[in-house]
């Protein structure tokens, strides 16, 4: 074997041992962030001596539903259903609003330059520090404990989110494509629904996906202005801490219906996100 | 096809004046071509006759009907934008169809008047494509296709050709004029390529600060400037400008430069001239009108001068001497093999009779070679 050949041996054999280790760790840090997730759905399919047995039992010895029909039949699913209508419409309204005034801020500089900072610093207001002045407005106007009450908070609270992203993303679309438009025809509503959506297609998914995951997260909005009627699901989850003994077996069963919607959305959209994501990172 | 007025039209970018009173007429079908150098105003001008700026002041009318306050769809005119413009998600068949559509036309009507325009356009290969498999030719085409293919009255181009290599800029070119000769829509072209203007224009309006300098067709305006501004622009490589004074120099009239050479005037120009005797002027001749003196060429109206040339660059077909006159670094367009090295001697012949004479205050062209 020539001394060249040797080198380019070794320069391979380096080269392999560096994408083990390399995949070692990745597959190692997966574990360990995954091993949770996995704990969380194998409790919601154990039975109750599974779940406190001890040595703990890795997989359940057969997978019982029975966590979920308990879910069902006491009317706590229910909650779920609340967050999805809530989350779900408010971020449709989020959107539509937000996009036409991201198009306005965008192509008519309305507001000038600052107006578009002011909306986005809206963002920045901790819920904390308002959610008690909302709370009493919201007994005034007897909202509390209401759908549209709920809707209407996160639709506001995201608005500028949802402003600030897809202005970004409408001022990356070449004017000239509009003016073609409306030259060859269109309406400025023709070139909103004809040119632009297609063109912010990608950003509008994603910031769709993180407006809907902001409403579907939160709790202290939601533990604040709900009572029984429209109780989102993170609050159900809180109702099985008690003072005595926790409910895992619910916990688990609720979090596991609660995350199944997220991680459809997420593997359905897998690709605007990382695209629409990006394409913010380089956008600023 | 349409004719298009438009009187003292202004337009402000703020406080920036873009556009500062421009009278135009064209008739039906006529090519104009709007010229002049970046911030001359001229595709400000264009915009707002499509309708995508709207004007501050004056009127613009096509065929008798003011457009200022009608909007860009109800225009009916069709336009071409530098960067083409097409729609990345839609291929080339939606790209052209999309005024059609945008108009509601019925669909065997779409799709029998793109048919018709990737004919012409020699695309129909093209129509199942994405703009992005397109190269720069095809996609330029595909603009102009989904102009022409709605029938608009007036055609509009912005800079079509500057995102094009030379090569494709020329066939291109030629593909346009030779459009305008088919379909003989009345076309204003914007463009800051003076080769462009005098190939394609029917009518050069050339623009300078927001103003038309100078309008017409386009060999008026290169043998017949008004100004500087307009001699120096048309032309290339571009006219030369030397500072002189006209002179009585035995019964004529002469041309003399700082550093004492003297050219003489015909006879012909002398009559015009008389009064201006003993003024400092410009004196402004172009490289095609200097030729290299050989024995028994001189022509009537032709000067001699014998002049050092410094600076040799051959372009292939001809070859630019350059060589001091009055102070001046002065252009001559010579044959390929009159001048081979830097530093050589040689008699050159200007032919008098088509220079430029120019008020250096006013900046106005007082004898051309139609006076």
């Amino acid at each position: 074997m020539s001394a060249a050949q040797e080198a380019r041996r070794r320069l391979a054999q380096r080269r392999t041992r560096k994408l083990a280790i390399r995949y070692a760790v990745a597959s190692l840090l997966t574990v360990l962030f995954l091993f949770p997730i996995y704990w969380l759905f194998m409790i919601s399919f154990k039975t109750p001596e599974e779940i406190f047995s001890s040595p703990p039992v890795w997989y359940p010895a057969s997978i019982q539903f029975d966590n979920f029909a308990v879910l069902f039949r006491d009317g706590d699913a229910v909650t779920v259903w609340n967050s999805l209508f809530v989350a779900g419409v408010s971020t449709v309204l989020a959107m539509f609003l937000g996009t036409l005034c991201a198009y306005s801020l965008a192509r008519f500089r309305t507001g000038g330059d600052n107006l578009a900072v002011w909306i986005i610093s809206q963002r920045m207001i901790p819920p904390i520090a308002i959610v008690f002045p909302l709370f009493l407005l919201y007994v005034w106007l007897g909202w509390v404990d209401t759908y549209h009450g709920l809707i209407m908070l996160y639709t506001a609270f995201n608005l500028p989110y949802v402003i600030w992203m897809m202005r970004g993303y409408i001022e990356d679309v070449p004017s000239e494509l509009e003016e073609s438009a409306l030259v060859d025809g269109c309406t400025r509503w023709q070139v909103l629904v004809r040119v632009i959506f297609p063109m912010v297609r990608t950003g509008l998914f994603a910031t769709a996906v993180f407006t809907f995951v902001f409403a579907w997260n939160d709790f202290i909005f939601a533990l604040v202005m709900t009572r029984s009627e429209v109780t989102t699901y993170p609050v159900q989850v809180t109702h099985y801490f008690g003072a005595q003994s926790n409910f895992w077996a619910k916990i688990a069963a609720m979090s596991v219906l609660g995350a199944a919607p997220v991680f459809v959305a997420v593997a359905f959209l897998q690709r605007y996100l990382v695209r629409g994501i990006s394409m913010g990172a380089v956008k600023g | 096809m349409a004719r298009l007025k438009i009187s003292g039209l202004k337009k402000s970018y703020g406080k920036v004046p873009a556009v500062r009173g421009v009278d135009l007429d064209i008739s039906e079908g006529e090519f104009t071509v709007l010229v002049g150098p970046s911030g001359c105003g001229k595709s400000t001008l264009l915009r707002t006759i499509a309708g995508l700026e709207e004007a501050d002041d004056g009127s613009i009318e096509i065929d008798g009907e003011l457009v200022n306050d009608v909007r860009p769809r109800d225009r009916n005119v069709a336009m071409v934008f530098q960067n083409y413009a097409l729609y990345p998600y839609m291929n080339v068949f939606e790209n052209i169809a999309f005024g059609l559509r945008a108009r509601k036309a019925p669909k065997n009507q779409v799709k029998d008047q793109v048919q018709r325009a990737a004919e012409m356009l020699g695309i129909t290969s093209l129509l199942e494509r994405l703009p992005r498999e397109l190269s720069g030719g095809q996609r330029q085409r595909v603009a102009i296709g989904r102009a022409i293919v709605r029938e608009a009255r007036l055609f509009l181009f912005d800079e079509p050709l500057s995102n094009l290599d030379a090569q494709l800029r020329d066939e291109m070119r030629s593909e346009i004029k030779r459009l305008h000769q088919d379909i003989g829509k009345t076309m204003v072209y914007v463009t800051h390529d003076q080769i462009e203007a005098m190939t394609l224009a029917d009518r050069i309006v050339l623009m300078k600060d927001g103003l038309i300098e100078q309008q017409g067709m386009p060999l008026e305006l290169f043998e017949r400037p008004a100004t500087r501004f307009v001699a120096g622009f048309l032309g290339s490589p571009a006219m030369n400008f030397i500072p002189a004074t006209l002179k009585r120099k035995g019964t004529g009239i002469a041309m003399v430069f700082d550093d004492g050479a003297a050219l003489a005037l015909p006879a012909s120009r002398k009559a015009s001239l008389s009064g201006s005797v003993g003024r400092a002027v410009l004196f402004g001749v172009r490289p095609e009108h200097i030729e290299r003196s050989r024995k028994g060429s001189a022509r009537p109206g032709q000067a001699r001068l014998k002049v050092t040339i410094d600076l040799v660059q051959p372009t292939g077909p001809r070859t630019y001497g350059t060589f001091l006159l009055g102070g001046v670094e002065t252009v001559a367009e010579l044959e390929v093999h009159d001048v081979e090295r830097p530093g050589e001697s040689l008699a050159l012949l200007f032919d008098m009779n088509r220079i430029v004479i120019i008020d250096p205050e006013t900046e106005l062209v007082i004898s051309h070679s139609g006076t």
